[in-house]
């Protein structure tokens, strides 16, 4: 219903270290501090001190604890907010024209004023990406920090999304992903950076890296050692010619 | 359809910048705080993110610093002074004003001063201004003063500065840029918090190996490259066999030990003397070395390389002695620490103490670094080049809150320096004024005489038995039973003993107890439901046990219901602070730090800064230090004593600016000092000077920086003491040697505690709780503050425990399931999950979620009364009753050190809810937080 634009100038994402992250939700702090008091309405937090605090997020971390084929469980933190897909289902299912995607850096917005709280792109998203305000009954998404990026009031270091800026860790990157020399891209290229369930079509431009393997090394401990030295005796024969050495 | 808006890009952002120090947990980040108008047209937070300047945290920020709008808005704040008119632990008050406030307290504390001064109990938490309430506490002359350092961290201290003059986290760091290995401890996601996060993405970056080692698998320990499901409290042991492999292949670094350590002293062997065990000096005191090539005893700094290390060797007066070292070879290749032998008791496959040994040595010896950087140590002799042994460590609270803390975290420092890591590049680095070995540190203090200060410091580090602070009787002078025999290293003081102890007139009573932001009566007591018991015990005489209960929080938390004064702090965003090098410093290892905070925001209540109080109560109690000769008072508040006081002189809260402003370390005070502060961004950073970064204990150009500091007044020559003698002095006392002896119920306890050479002790495992149990500090709250903030607790707020499949299976537990949870000392019941991701013995939580309620204004069915919990209820911090009519203190024998991961449990599935113990609801003197939060919608529309 509401069209997508057919390539964009730009494609602006994040791309996400899964290695790293270590799961402390300063990214989910930072970006509900930065977006509450900035592009549209507040992101309302519904009873917030009472029995059932409901609010509104623009991304936030769900940690799974996995279990592989061999090797011990483990938790893997996953941060998650809008992927700004290249063919956004949320954008077409749009009854108002509410959601678009931009032609000039790809960032999918939500024009609020048009939108009517219908919830059929939260339905159409398959990321649970999009979250309905618990007050104001708008959209609420990732917007890329789209008023901190270009923003002259902001030094230019900082001209990046909020999570990015605060992720202590460094496990979180923006850039443009269709620029192949461009930070992100390389970081894809080289640690096998990857789509978000890929077989839904909807060409995300957010990237994840995955963990690396972790095996244990193979040492040689005897390719190691001098010799084993079994016994104090001779630690001490041996602790005399290293003295020699010294 | 609607045409895309056209958008503003560049909205305003803020009115303002103000630049402070974060105080949302202890790390200390440096913060830019952007203040806009807000409806009323008054400056208000807009938004708080890192200072990119800060040394700390380079820009950064977690989740906790994010969220301090919603901490500076809490409806929990506390609003005014507050007399209690109801029952202790109702939460009924009635606000008063400041001169009534103070006036109360003066009329309590005056008498106690003018009479007894021990029996006022001064303990203050998670106190950034130890140095100052130290202070104040030593010119009142009570002895009766500690921060929390007991109950959290003080093995981790005590260890480290008795093995090698300085510990993890505010001692020294990782050497993030160079380090190949690093091995984590005990750490879940706490101290320190933004560090630790930019560090092991730096290792990610660089391709370092972590090993975690954990019983649970969460946070840091998720993204190590190995985890190690250590069996709690077996670490030590872990440790030590890691030590038994490196030496049965050499893989040590004699060239260290014998520059820096006291592998090579001579230790006197004379079994059943008074001497036996203790170090060989010459007629000055200075410990002796043999030198191998003129085979005779010499002075340790005469010698370096040329030192014996094994050998029994006479010395002059006919004694025999043995190289240090020899002692440790000997203990630590006893097949006691085989890998085969510790593997089912830690929990950890002999295979895989093997293969993390080899990769120890790997990475010390395979992959040494050589600086081309000369330097020139304290014998004089000048090094061409910097050789580094890139493996590090960090512990923290795993290894500490056990009651073998002291020695496993001894037994980590053993294993570093023995690779010749320590302050080396690659290793772990000092951080200025660390390291700075125990003479360097005061002795305790507690004598306490009426209208008269302390002569000295509470806390220090006693040398022997002979400053244990006993009495004739031998019985202890301090209420939490520090440095007595009980306790007898206990250099941050026992907070988690004093309720009880003072309950129980043991050693004496008290008159009023004072505590500063530590929530006593919830989370930072063991034993919590009988504590809160405790705080309304009343004698014969219907009075309360403990008389007076003056208290200050900035929030209406649990212990706020408790006291019968309240006198209200301000938020972190409305004060004067300092974070100080005479206290808990935030250096680098390439530079001293510090830093402080002032109000970027006016309080809208009637609340002052606890330390400004402080200084107007010391005022009107005529205490020395803090009046002039004409009796009027000496500093206007906090801010004016930062810039104005000396304790040393010279010597002050802030390093930089001093004197004329251009002075650093040493110069006189500088009554602008604050505002130069404020317009560097917070914070002054010193630089030691390139030659000085690496290996500081023995660096000439480190050490004549640190005295250009003022940090000490002389270059500190020291070694690093695998053997520490200290402790064998303790051990001497116990063994029936010197004139102070330990009670005959804590010889044996003194004797195997004590040992010079660090050892492993198992953790009390009481018959028929077969289970651990522990928490872990969740990377988004910090102990209980978060619960009042309305975002964290959105990431935090109801918590099971997690419990292992096995477990599960066995007890027939599923998600969502109530399970009993039982130690000997209580029962919990509580909502259960089932993890794969920790020890199979180990079930565990996260740390502090859990509220009374009515506490912390939240609503009365909030998830954190509803469906979390404490496990303190099923720690005590007794052991159970022997018999003997005595009271065993659950903590470290050495340190006094809380053992809170020593908890034992079994668990049984319930029925269903609701939480056990169930401790009742208090009043909300603040009301309640109620309805929608739309923050800063005066800025979007």
């Amino acid at each position: 219903m509401t069209a997508l634009p057919g390539k964009t100038d730009r494609t602006l994402g994040l791309v996400i270290d899964l290695d790293t992250c270590v799961g402390c939700h300063a990214c989910v702090v930072s970006c509900k501090e930065w977006n509450t008091g900035g592009y549209g309405a507040p992101l309302a937090d519904a009873d917030a001190w009472g029995a059932e605090p409901v609010g509104a997020f623009l991304n936030r971390v769900h940690t799974f604890e996995v279990t592989p084929d061999s090797g011990a469980a483990m938790n893997v933190h996953f941060p998650k907010s809008c992927l700004h897909c290249a063919d956004a289902p949320c954008v077409t299912v749009c009854p108002t024209g509410a959601s678009y995607k931009r032609a000039e850096d790809g960032i999918v917005l939500v024009n609020e004023t048009a939108c009517i709280g219908c919830g059929l792109c939260a339905w159409a998203c398959p990321y649970g990406a999009r979250e309905q305000d618990p007050v104001e009954k708008v959209m609420k998404k990732c917007t890329l920090c789209v008023d901190r990026i270009y923003n002259d009031n902001i030094p230019e270091q900082d001209r990046i999304p909020a999570c990015v800026r605060t992720c202590p860790a460094g496990a979180r990157h923006f850039g443009d992903l269709s620029d192949p020399g461009s930070e992100v891209s390389r970081l894809v290229a080289e640690r096998g950076g990857f789509d978000l369930m890929p077989e839904q079509g909807t060409s995300p431009v957010n990237k994840y890296l995955p963990p690396r393997a972790r095996e244990p090394e193979s040492i040689d401990l005897a390719a190691l050692c001098d010799t084993d030295l079994a016994e104090p005796t001779g630690f001490f024969a041996w602790l005399d010619r290293a003295l020699e050495r010294l | 359809m609607t045409a895309p808006p056209k958008l503003d890009l560049s909205p305003k952002v803020s009115d303002e910048i103000r630049k402070t120090t974060c105080y949302m947990c202890a790390c200390r980040c440096g913060i830019d705080v952007h203040l806009r108008a807000g409806e009323d047209g008054r400056p208000k937070v807009r938004f708080i993110e890192g200072n990119r300047d800060h040394p700390v945290n380079r820009g950064v920020l977690c989740a906790k610093g994010s969220a301090g709008i919603m901490q500076q808005y809490s409806p929990a704040r506390l609003r005014a002074p507050l007399r209690r008119v109801g029952p202790r632990g109702c939460g009924e008050f009635q606000e008063i004003s400041w001169d009534e406030a103070l006036q109360q307290a003066v009329d309590w504390l005056g008498p106690i001063r003018d009479k007894d001064p021990k029996r006022l109990a001064f303990f203050t938490g998670r106190d950034q201004s130890q140095s100052f309430t130290g202070w104040w506490a030593q010119q009142f002359g009570t002895p009766n003063y500690a921060a929390h350092g007991g109950f959290c961290s003080v093995n981790m201290a005590a260890a480290g500065i008795y093995t090698m003059g300085g510990a993890f986290w505010e001692f020294g760091s990782p050497d993030w840029e160079r380090t190949e290995l690093f091995l984590l401890f005990g750490v879940a996601e706490d101290h320190d918090s933004n560090p630790i996060k930019m560090g092991l993405g730096r290792l990610k970056e660089r391709g370092a190996k972590v090993i975690a080692v954990n019983p649970v698998r969460t946070g840091y320990n998720a993204v190590a490259d190995e985890w190690v499901g250590i069996t709690p409290g077996t670490d030590g042991l872990f440790v030590l066999s890691l030590i038994h492999e490196l030496l049965r292949g050499g893989h040590v670094d004699l060239d260290y030990l014998l520059r820096y350590t006291n592998a090579p002293q001579l230790v006197v062997q004379n079994p059943g003397g008074a001497d036996h065990g203790l170090i060989a000096r010459d007629a000055d005191g200075t410990p002796l070395v043999w030198d191998r090539a003129e085979r005779r005893a010499r002075p340790w700094q005469e010698v370096s390389t040329g030192a014996a290390l094994h050998g029994e060797v006479t010395l002059a007066d006919g004694r025999k002695a043995l190289p240090s070292f020899e002692i440790l070879v000997s203990r630590y290749m006893s097949n006691d620490y085989a890998p085969e032998a510790v593997a089912a008791r830690c929990g950890v496959e002999a295979d895989t103490i093997r293969r993390i040994a080899a990769e120890l040595a790997g990475a010390a010896f395979g992959k040494e670094i050589r600086l081309s950087r000369p330097w020139t140590d304290l014998r004089g002799e000048r090094h061409q080049e910097m050789v580094g042994r890139p493996v590090s460590v960090h512990a923290m609270r795993g290894i500490s809150a056990h009651s073998n803390g002291f020695q496993t975290a001894r037994a980590i420092h053993l294993l570093q320096i023995l690779l010749g890591s320590v302050d080396c590049p690659g290793g772990f680095r000092f951080k200025p004024p660390y390291p700075k070995p125990v003479r360097a540190h005061p002795t305790p203090h507690t004598e306490a005489h009426p209208r008269a200060p302390l002569p000295g410091p509470h806390l220090g580090y006693p040398r022997g038995p002979e400053d244990l602070r006993i009495d004739a009787e031998g019985r202890p002078e301090r209420i939490d039973k520090a440095f007595s025999w009980d306790a007898p290293l206990a250099v941050h003081g026992l907070m988690h003993m004093v309720i009880s102890n003072a309950v129980a007139g043991d050693p004496y009573e008290i008159d009023t107890l004072f505590l500063y932001m530590a929530n006593m009566a919830w989370n930072s007591s063991m034993n919590t439901a009988q504590v809160m018991e405790m705080l309304t015990a009343t004698g014969d005489d219907g009075e309360y046990r403990i008389p007076h209960i003056i208290y200050s929080d900035a929030y209406s938390s649990e212990m706020v219901a408790y006291a019968d004064l309240i006198l209200p702090d301000t938020t972190y965003l409305e004060r004067h602070d300092c974070i100080s090098l005479l206290d808990r410093p935030i250096s680098e290892p390439e530079a001293a730090a510090d830093a402080i905070r002032w109000p970027v925001l006016e309080p809208d209540r009637d609340v002052r800064g606890f330390q400004s109080v402080l200084i107007d109560l010391g005022a009107r109690l005529g205490l020395p230090g803090f009046v002039n000769d004409d009796g009027s008072h000496r500093y206007k508040d906090y801010a004016d004593y930062i810039a104005r006081h000396e304790r040393r002189p010279g010597i002050g809260p802030l390093a930089g600016f001093r004197g004329d402003g251009s002075q650093t370390g040493r110069g006189a005070p500088n009554p602008g000092q604050v505002d130069r502060y404020r317009e560097n961004g917070g914070f002054f950073t010193a630089h030691i000077p390139e030659e000085g970064h690496y290996f500081k204990m023995a660096n000439r150009a480190y050490q004549d920086w640190a005295v250009s500091m003022g940090f000490f007044d002389e270059p500190l020559a020291f070694t690093f003491d695998i053997y520490q003698e200290t402790l064998r002095k303790f051990q001497l006392a116990a063994e029936g040697h010197g004139p102070r002896e330990p009670p005959d119920h804590l010889r044996e306890t003194i004797r195997a505690a004590f040992d010079p050479l660090p050892s492993w002790a198992p953790v009390p495992a009481p018959e028929g709780y077969p289970l651990h149990a522990v928490t872990q500090r969740p990377a988004a709250m910090y102990h209980s503050w978060g619960s009042q903030n309305a975002w964290l607790r959105q990431i935090h707020g109801a918590v099971p425990l997690y419990v292992p499949e096995p477990v599960m299976q066995a007890a027939g537990l599923a998600d969502g399931d109530w399970a009993w949870v039982i130690s000997p000392h209580g029962r919990i019941r509580v909502p259960v999950a089932m993890t794969r991701a920790a020890s199979p013995t180990t079930l565990w939580t996260w740390n502090a979620i859990g509220k009374r309620r009515g506490a912390w204004a939240l609503g009365l069915n909030a998830p954190e009364a509803d469906k979390s919990f404490l496990l303190n209820h099923l720690i005590s911090e007794l052991h159970p009753p022997k018999g003997d009519g005595l009271r065993w203190s659950n903590s470290d024998p050495v340190t006094g050190q809380a053992a809170w991961y020593d908890l034992r449990v079994r668990i049984e599935k319930a029925d269903g809810g609701p939480l056990h113990p169930d401790t009742g609801a208090q009043e909300s003197p603040v009301g309640r937080g109620r309805g929608h939060l739309t923050f800063g919608r005066e800025w979007t529309e």
